[in-house]
């Protein structure tokens, strides 16, 4: 491996304008490869996924009632009905909607928090470098995160039965726990209601959004809904250690022991030297949550369905209900694209507020070293 | 105790006694609450129904017995839906190690018109959620007809769009003069993808291998979208079934937990073969 005399080959190779005749042929050989290599990946990614969302949304257009092809003649333009339908429609669409956007809002609302906070937390427990059994521990946390969400959905249901594990363990320290998953109440109207609080103002309960009252809005995730929260923080938390470790071992313990020196307390060091350079792994934890937490299907189809009062309904079970079972495909494929707008909008806004703030960063350089 | 009552250097206030005992029954505690419901879950395949009601919590049945495992593989679907899922996972894992490595090599080596636009739009591809396209590929695979079919369920798990983004950042980090070597000694872009590139690609490869079999073998919005026929079940579609309460009477813990415990087994074992390449992998992933 000696480097010298490979060196002009390789600025050989960078596309200068002076080529050979022999050399551009070998080119021209590459653009047909090129394509051929890629073309798998085009055809199978072009016709499952972006055909597909074409002909959707075309039929969230149309009023296509599952019989035949999407495609065929007879089937009709009828504008945004279908989105008029579930926003404003007024009936039980609009209503099962407002619902699954209630139950995925504060689903998001939890989950997200909890798992970076937690998975973070586990992160920096696991790094501490004179830790014995490291390996064990990031085995143990990240276990469930390779094991499907129908199988872990299945042992979810038993741990949180009635006489199930968790009652059974609560019940140990003198609490008696709630029939998970077959409590509908809000657990922010449950502590309301512990302080005797059992309706709403008129201000809250009279009006509504999506056929929803304000108030109902304000009902926080049903018991079975926080079952639900409960495990998507344990299944996630461990791929996120993972990446939270990855970005502490590639920061050097420079800054951390200089920190140290100037008698920052661990906690202080924490807050002011680590977490900032955390920044990107941050981001890249909190778009994966957001985005995840936004399209939960597997659990709500093999657990709940829905019930108990449509409180773990959420808007991706509602799309595949109201397509497959209920045959109202447009208005299915319309509320899936709603999702995907949701998606989009939560990914820019945080985009947009863990943005780096460059130009104050640039000022404060400039303001420090470049003074004559 | 002593310890912190001597005169605390940097050196000395990172090894603390105490703060290391409490370190460890922390992570021990934290540990024991993520490992419990999986050996809940296995005892609890083991006991009888009413038992299995009854004591929740126990490690250790009253009265041990193989009656859910032997009603499953016995009396049940079962090992159809696993041979589905096996059959499904290995040609969707083939595939998208080929795929995947093959474009990646392309998008990251040769050079031809049109290379940037395909690479946007594979990263534009990978922004699209699943789940909205739960009605779209029923609609698509209805129309080629390709519903309810092994193919069905196959090809749109050939390919994905993650996989080519890693396999090309992979071929990125690799040096260029390897190959020059192959080409020069005039071997075509084939030959020498096949035969030089893959070979040193092996690393990238076995996270491909990982993620598509984790990924194939845990679906299952699209087996619901793709098959309706029981012969074509797979075990999340079947176990999920098991779940929403399609078996005959009572609560039958046992069966569903067996099941589940099963279908753990093939990414467990996975994820012990390849757990040092896990860790590593989402070190590289942060990295680049």
């Amino acid at each position: 491996m000696t480097l010298a005399p490979q060196t002009p080959r390789r600025t050989g190779s960078s596309s200068g304008p002076a080529r050979t005749g022999p050399a551009r042929r070998a080119r021209r050989g590459e653009g047909t490869a090129g394509w051929l290599f890629t073309l798998p990946v085009i055809v199978i990614l072009g016709l499952f996924l972006l055909v597909p969302v074409l002909m959707a949304l075309w039929v969230s257009f149309s009023d296509w009632t599952g019989r035949g092809s999407p495609l065929a003649p007879g089937v009709g333009f009828v504008g945004l009905d279908n989105y008029a339908e579930i926003t404003s429609g007024g009936g039980l669409p609009e209503r099962d909607f407002g619902l699954a956007m209630r139950n995925n809002a504060w689903y998001v609302l939890l989950v997200v928090p909890l798992q970076t906070g937690l998975s973070l937390f586990l992160a920096v427990l696991v790094n501490r470098a004179v830790l014995r059994g490291r390996g064990f521990f990031r085995t143990a946390f990240y276990f469930p995160s390779v094991t499907s969400s129908v199988a872990i959905t299945v042992l979810w249901m038993f741990l949180f039965s009635s006489s199930g594990a968790v009652n059974q363990v609560l019940s140990w320290v003198g609490l008696s726990g709630p029939n998970w998953f077959n409590d509908p109440r809000g657990i922010v109207h449950v502590a309301l209601s512990s302080i005797g609080v059992d309706s709403g103002p008129a201000a809250l309960t009279g009006s509504d959004a999506l056929g929803v009252t304000w108030w109902d809005w304000l009902s926080g995730p049903s018991v079975a809904m926080s079952a639900f929260i409960l495990m998507a923080v344990f299944t996630t938390s461990g791929t996120f250690m993972l990446l939270f470790i990855a970005a502490l071992q590639n920061i050097g313990p420079e800054i951390d022991e200089a920190g140290l020196m100037d008698g920052a307390s661990a906690w202080q060091r924490f807050w002011r030297l680590t977490l900032p350079q955390l920044r990107p792994t941050l981001f890249t934890v909190l778009t994966l949550g957001l985005i995840g937490c936004w399209q939960v299907f597997d659990q709500i189809y093999t657990g709940t369905q829905g019930a108990p009062g449509k409180t773990t309904l959420t808007p991706a079970y509602l799309s595949y209900e109201a397509a497959f079972r209920d045959q109202r495909w447009g208005q299915g494929a319309a509320i899936s694209f709603i999702l995907f707008a949701v998606i989009v909008a939560f990914t820019l806004f945080q985009r947009w507020a863990l943005r780096e703030r460059d130009g104050e960063r640039r000022f404060r350089k400039t303001a420090n070293g470049g003074a004559p | 105790m002593t310890a912190i009552a001597k005169p605390a250097g940097p050196q000395r206030r990172r090894t603390r006694p105490l703060a290391q005992a409490c370190l460890y029954a922390v992570l021990g505690a934290l540990a024991l609450v993520y490992i419990f419901p999986f050996l809940v879950q296995v005892a609890t395949s083991f006991k009888p129904d009413a038992e299995a009601a009854a004591n929740t919590v126990a490690l250790i049945p009253q009265t041990f017995t193989f009656a859910a495992y032997d009603r499953l593989f016995a009396h049940s679907d079962f090992p159809l839906w696993f041979a589905n899922s096996a059959v499904v996972t290995v040609a969707a894992t083939l595939g998208r190690v080929f795929f995947a490595s093959l474009a990646g090599y392309a998008l990251a080596r040769l050079r031809f018109r049109g290379r940037s636009l395909v690479f946007a739009l594979i990263v534009a591809v990978m922004a699209v959620p699943s789940v909205v396209l739960l009605i779209p590929k029923f609609l698509v695979l209805n129309q080629l007809g390709l519903y309810d079919s092994y193919a069905g369920m196959i090809v749109p798990l050939l390919v994905d769009a993650a996989g080519v983004f890693i396999m090309k950042n992979f071929f990125e980090s690799i040096p260029v003069s390897i190959e020059e070597q192959a080409r020069i000694d005039g071997a075509g872009p084939f030959r020498t993808y096949w035969s030089v590139v893959l070979p040193m690609a092996r690393p990238a490869l076995v996270t491909i291998v990982i993620l598509s079999f984790q990924g194939s073998w845990n679906e299952l919005s699209h087996f619901i979208v793709a098959t309706q026929s029981p012969e074509l079940t797979t075990l999340t579609k079947g176990v999920a079934s098991l779940s929403s309460g399609q078996l005959s009477q009572g609560t039958q813990y046992p069966v569903k937990l067996a099941a589940a415990a099963i279908m753990t087994i093939p990414v467990a074992i996975l994820f012990f073969v390849f757990q040092k390449h896990i860790v590593n992998k989402s070190e590289g992933a942060v990295k680049g």
